[in-house]
């Protein structure tokens, strides 16, 4: 990917549900930007430019260049039975691509997540299938099996759990976690907790 | 603390980040400070940590609150020293985390000054025989003081610095009931006791 390419990449900056008229200061890929939404269109500026913007997954997307796609789709996000739940921001000390290293790695649960996603008894990683799939230009990790002691509550269906990345420097990032759920039982709140100790316990681990 | 005590609390979460519902009006009429924790215990509303701390201990585990006069003082100091570690590395944390607005840099220096205290503190506590902050078992004041220093490291606060407070910080993880949360993990079942004794 050439420095071109990761200017026309799209990044999250703000949850659409958080942003106000009056602007909140940001930055991407370590130049300053300034989001505004609230009860105005929401807009991203960067040196006086109004830059291109998405709302999707109930969050707003920017790019510094000229992106040549469309931001990605999850299906997923337009079933009418799923809970998206909207996690909020948090800043993590690490390049961005280790915090998309660390939510692909899963060899750290049992350590990080224990009794959660994994289990100290539990630590082996069964060989797994990574490829990077060309027609997309996405890379996926595939026929993961892992011992994991806690169950999602919706047999027979995916959970889509996402980490949006804002790369703020090369050093510095903002994640929003997002999920989309089929849970009618479990309060929102409670499902943003559940995700927020997650990330939480990987924060210190990615900074470390 | 009540895990600790072997008491059950039904536990009632607050959409702190990114809801803010600590501000709102339901909880705002419980505890006008906009703060949390809130213990409510029948008509009994108590909406400050070391408050509830010692409502719990009194009423289900004496043995963690000091009995004699020196130890009482020394208990009330470190209850109200704990407010100045939730305000300089608790706060540190929101703005370093959760983009709460601060000064980051005074909240990490305050933080760091207050660290060096408890340091020297432990470092005399433990020349006199013990490891934690009065007498010679875990207090409430040892509670108040432990959730912001072990979570300072989230509002870049390092701890390597201070052998002392890791070494309290490990016992208060080792105690039968000791609960953990994101940014302080629990003691895992793999890693050797630093403490145990070498086998013969």
């Amino acid at each position: 990917m050439t420095a071109t390419a990761m200017r026309d990449a799209w990044y999250p900056v703000g949850l659409l549900s958080g942003l106000n008229r009056g602007g909140k200061e940001s930055r991407l890929l370590g130049e300053e930007i300034t989001v505004y939404g609230g009860d105005a269109a929401p807009k991203v500026v960067s040196g006086g430019r109004d830059l291109p913007v998405v709302e999707r997954f109930g969050h707003l997307w920017t790019s510094l260049g000229s992106p040549d796609k469309d931001l990605f789709t999850i299906p997923e996000a337009d079933h009418p039975d799923r809970t998206l739940v909207d996690v909020g921001v948090v800043r993590v000390k690490c390049s961005p691509l280790r915090a998309v290293e660390n939510f692909l790695d899963v060899a750290h649960f049992p350590f990080v997540h224990t009794d959660i996603l994994g289990a100290e008894s539990h630590p082996e990683v069964a060989e797994y299938k990574v490829e990077i799939r060309d027609d997309v230009d996405e890379v996926w990790a595939t026929k993961v099996e892992f011992y994991q002691p806690q169950a999602a509550k919706s047999p027979g269906e995916w959970d889509v759990i996402a980490l949006f990345v804002q790369p703020l420097t090369e050093d510095l990032c903002d994640v929003w976690p997002w999920m989309a759920l089929f849970d009618d039982e479990t309060s929102l709140t409670d499902l943003i907790h559940f995700q927020q100790l997650i990330f939480l316990q990987d924060r210190p681990m990615d900074a470390g | 603390m009540a895990s600790l005590l072997g008491i059950k609390l039904e536990l009632r979460p607050v959409d702190f980040h990114p809801g803010r519902e600590h501000k709102g009006e339901e909880l705002l009429a419980l505890n006008p400070a906009g703060s949390i924790p809130i213990l409510v215990d029948g008509d009994v509303v108590l909406t400050e940590s070391a408050a509830i701390l010692a409502y719990l201990a009194a009423q289900h585990g004496p043995d963690w609150l000091a009995a004699d006069p020196l130890a009482i003082g020394q208990q009330q100091q470190w209850l109200s020293f704990a407010h100045r570690l939730t305000s300089a590395l608790g706060g540190a944390r929101l703005v370093e985390m959760l983009h709460f607005p601060g000064d980051l840099d005074a909240l990490q220096a305050n933080g760091v000054a207050a660290l060096r205290e408890l340091e020297a503190a432990l470092v005399a506590r433990r020349l006199a025989g013990s490891t934690f902050l009065v007498g010679g078992t875990p207090t409430i004041a040892d509670i108040a003081c432990f959730p912001y220093v072990a979570l300072a490291p989230d509002g870049s606060v390092a701890l390597d610095p201070y052998p002392s407070i890791r070494i309290w910080m490990r016992a208060i993880r080792a105690l039968p009931g000791f609960i953990e949360m994101p940014g302080i993990h629990r003691l895992h079942e793999l890693a050797p006791d630093p403490f145990a004794e070498a086998p013969a």
